[in-house]
C-alpha cells in the first residue's frame, strides 16, 4: 500500500531524512519509532503530497506522491501532530466541514467513525477549541476518517497525552484495522510499538531497523539483567564500573545491566553481581534476567 | 494554620499545602489537595491531560493566586510572598526552552542577570556548568543550533543557577530519545543528591519510577501518594501504568 524507494530530504544544513526504503502492505499498523528530530514528520510530509522530496519515490495505494498528488489526496486520511481542526466551528461543523470538502456527507460514511464519534456525539455543539485534549483528538481522527480513506496517517498523536487517553486511542486503532484500513503511526514512545504490526525505529533522518515487534526484540543479543537496590543512582554508577558491563542504564523500578559474556551461566553472573554490590554497601539487592523491550534494542543501535 | 511555616521547618517539608483550591468560574480545577513534599526529595506529580496538573504547578510556582486553601513553599506563603518564593525556586517547562538566537554562553549570562547573580558568579557558574554538560564546544553557539535533548539538559542547568531550593520540571522529557533521557534522569539525581528538591510531570510511566514519591491526580483531587513501590503494591499492578489506568479511569 506504501511503497517508499530511497526518499531524502535537506532543510539547508540538515538532511531530516535519509535514503530511506520501506514498504507497508494492505491492513498493517505500521509504526515510525522515534525522538523529535528523528525526521518522522518529514516523511509524512511527503507521503501524504504536503512537502517535495529532494530525491528518491514514494507512492502511496499506487499513486506517485509528486505525480498524482491530487489522486492520492482523494484516498489518504492524515492526523497530524498538531491539532489543525478549527477551533471556533463546532465538533459538529468541524466534521461536516471535512465532509463536504472530500465530496461526501456525514451520514454517507457514519458506520465507519460511528464507535469513535458516539463518544464525542454529546458535546457535538461545542466549540472544538472547547474540548478536551482526549476528545479533540477523537474528533481530529473522525474528520481525518470522514471520507473513507484507504490508507490513515497518523503523526504522533499520542504526544501529550496523558497514558489512558493513549491507550484507548490505540483500541480505537485496532478496531479501524480490524476493518482492512491501512495505518501508518509515528511515535517517540517506545512502548508503543508493540502495538504496531511492523516497526521502523527512525534516528537522524535513518532508519535503524525494520521489522516486527518481536523480530527487533530478537536481534538483542547479549545477556540482559534487572537489577535494582535502595539506592538507584548510585547503583547504576556502580554497575557501570563492573567488569564484563557492556551497558547500564535505568529502566523503571529497575536499571538494566547488559553484559558481554554470553557464555557464562545466568546463575555464576547474578551471583558476582550481588557480591559486587554487596562489596559497595548496597541493600536490598534484587537481580533477574530480563526481556529485552524495543527501548532497549533501540538504545543499543543509537549506541552502535 | 497560623503556624504552617513552623511546622514545614519541623517536619523537613519544603512545600506543603492545605485544602489548595484553584476555581475557574463554575469550574474547580484543583479541589482542597493537601500535602507535604519532604527536602532532596524527587516528587512525581502525576495526572490525567486536565487532571488539575498544571493549575496545581501554577500556584505552587506563585504564578496563580489560589481561590482558598495554603501552600507553603521553600517556607514561604504562596498567596503572601510569592516574590520570596519565586527566587528560591526553578523552572522548567517542555515548550519554553531557552532564547534560540542567543548562544549558550549569552543564555547564561542573560538568566544569570535576572537571577541577580553577580557577574564573577556568572562566570565561574558559566564555566562549571559547560564542563559538567561538556558543552564547551558548543559554548558561542546558538541555542537554536542544538539538537532538543542538549537544550533540554541546558535548561535544566539554568532554572539550577541561582541554586534554588525546588525546581519544578513540567514534562522535560516530552518527544526525547531514550538515552537523552536517562542522561537527563540521572542529571536529576545528581541535583537531588546535593539536596535540591525536584517536583516532576512527566507522561512517562517509566519515569514515575524514578520518583522516591508520586502523587496522582484525578479531577483536581489527589487521589494516591506514595513510594512508586507502595502504590504499585496497593493497586495489585506490576506497573505504574496499572495503576495509572486503575486510578484515573477505575479500570
Amino acid at each position: 500500500m506504501i511503497q517508499i524507494d530511497h526518499l531524502s530530504k535537506s532543510f539547508a544544513a540538515v538532511q531530516a531524512v535519509k535514503d530511506i526504503t520501506l514498504s507497508v502492505e494492505q491492513g498493517e499498523i505500521f509504526g515510525i519509532i522515534g525522538p523529535d528530530g528523528a525526521g518522522k514528520t518529514t516523511l509524512f510530509r511527503m507521503l501524504t503530497s504536503l512537502m517535495l522530496p529532494d530525491s528518491g519515490s514514494a507512492s502511496v495505494v499506487g499513486l506517485d506522491v509528486v505525480k498524482d498528488y491530487k489522486q492520492l489526496r482523494q484516498v489518504i486520511g492524515y492526523m497530524p501532530g498538531r491539532f489543525s481542526l478549527y477551533q471556533d466551528l463546532t465538533v459538529e461543523e468541524n466534521l461536516g466541514f471535512f465532509a463536504a470538502v472530500f465530496g461526501t456527507s456525514i451520514r454517507e460514511n457514519y458506520d465507519l467513525i460511528a464507535p469513535i464519534y458516539s463518544q464525542i456525539e454529546p458535546f457535538k455543539a461545542r466549540r472544538a477549541g472547547a474540548l478536551s485534549g482526549g476528545m479533540k483528538q477523537k474528533l481530529a481522527l473522525c474528520c481525518a476518517l470522514i471520507h473513507k480513506p484507504e490508507v490513515l496517517f497518523l503523526d504522533e498523536p499520542g504526544t501529550g497525552v496523558d497514558p489512558v487517553s493513549r491507550k484507548e486511542f490505540w483500541d480505537m486503532l485496532g478496531n479501524l484495522r480490524k476493518q482492512g484500513l491501512t495505518m501508518l503511526v509515528s511515535t517517540p514512545y517506545m512502548d508503543e510499538a508493540e502495538l504496531c504490526s511492523r516497526v521502523a525505529l527512525m534516528q537522524k533522518g535513518e532508519i535503524m531497523a525494520i521489522d516486527t515487534p518481536k523480530g527487533i526484540t530478537k536481534a538483542f543479543q547479549m545477556p540482559l539483567y534487572a537489577v535494582r537496590s535502595d539506592n538507584m543512582y548510585q547503583l547504576i554508577k556502580d554497575l557501570r564500573t563492573l567488569d564484563g558491563m557492556a551497558d547500564c542504564y535505568a529502566f523503571g523500578e529497575f536499571a538494566h545491566l547488559k553484559m558481554l559474556d554470553t557464555a557464562t551461566p545466568a546463575k555464576d553472573v547474578t551471583t558476582r553481581i550481588i557480591g559486587f554490590l554487596q562489596a559497595k554497601n548496597h541493600r536490598n539487592i534484587e537481580i533477574k534476567p530480563a526481556a529485552p523491550t524495543v527501548e532497549d534494542c533501540f538504545i543499543e543501535l543509537m549506541r552502535n | 494554620m497560623t503556624n504552617v511555616k513552623n511546622t514545614i521547618t519541623m517536619n523537613n517539608n519544603i512545600i506543603s499545602t492545605d485544602h489548595l483550591t484553584k476555581i475557574f468560574g463554575k469550574f474547580t480545577a484543583v479541589n482542597a489537595i493537601s500535602f507535604e513534599v519532604r527536602k532532596g526529595e524527587i516528587f512525581g506529580f502525576l495526572g490525567a491531560n486536565g487532571a488539575g496538573k498544571t493549575t496545581a504547578l501554577k500556584m505552587l510556582t506563585g504564578l496563580l493566586m489560589p481561590t482558598s486553601g495554603v501552600a507553603t513553599v521553600a517556607g514561604y506563603d504562596v498567596r503572601k510572598n510569592p516574590d520570596q518564593v519565586k527566587r528560591r525556586i526553578g523552572y522548567m517547562s517542555q515548550k519554553f526552552s531557552l532564547y534560540e538566537d542567543l548562544t549558550v554562553r549569552e543564555n547564561i549570562r542573560l538568566f544569570g542577570g535576572i537571577y541577580g547573580l553577580k557577574m564573577t558568579e556568572i562566570r565561574s557558574k558559566t564555566t562549571d556548568l559547560l564542563q559538567k554538560l561538556q558543552l564547551e564546544p558548543e559554548a558561542d553557539k546558538l541555542v537554536g543550533s542544538l539538537p532538543l535533548g542538549w537544550k533540554q539538559k541546558l535548561a535544566f542547568s539554568v532554572a539550577l543557577l541561582h541554586d534554588p531550593q525546588i525546581v519544578f520540571l513540567d514534562e522535560p522529557t516530552s518527544g526525547v530519545d531514550p538515552i537523552t533521557r536517562r542522561q537527563f534522569w540521572e542529571l536529576i539525581y545528581e541535583a537531588a543528591a546535593e539536596g535540591v528538591t525536584l517536583m516532576v510531570t512527566t507522561h512517562y510511566m517509566d519515569e514515575a519510577e524514578y520518583c522516591d514519591r508520586v502523587s496522582i491526580m484525578v479531577d483536581g483531587k489527589i487521589e494516591a501518594l506514595d513510594t512508586p513501590r507502595a502504590m504499585k503494591a496497593g493497586f495489585q499492578a506490576t506497573d505504574m501504568d496499572e495503576v495509572f489506568r486503575k486510578l484515573a479511569r477505575g479500570e
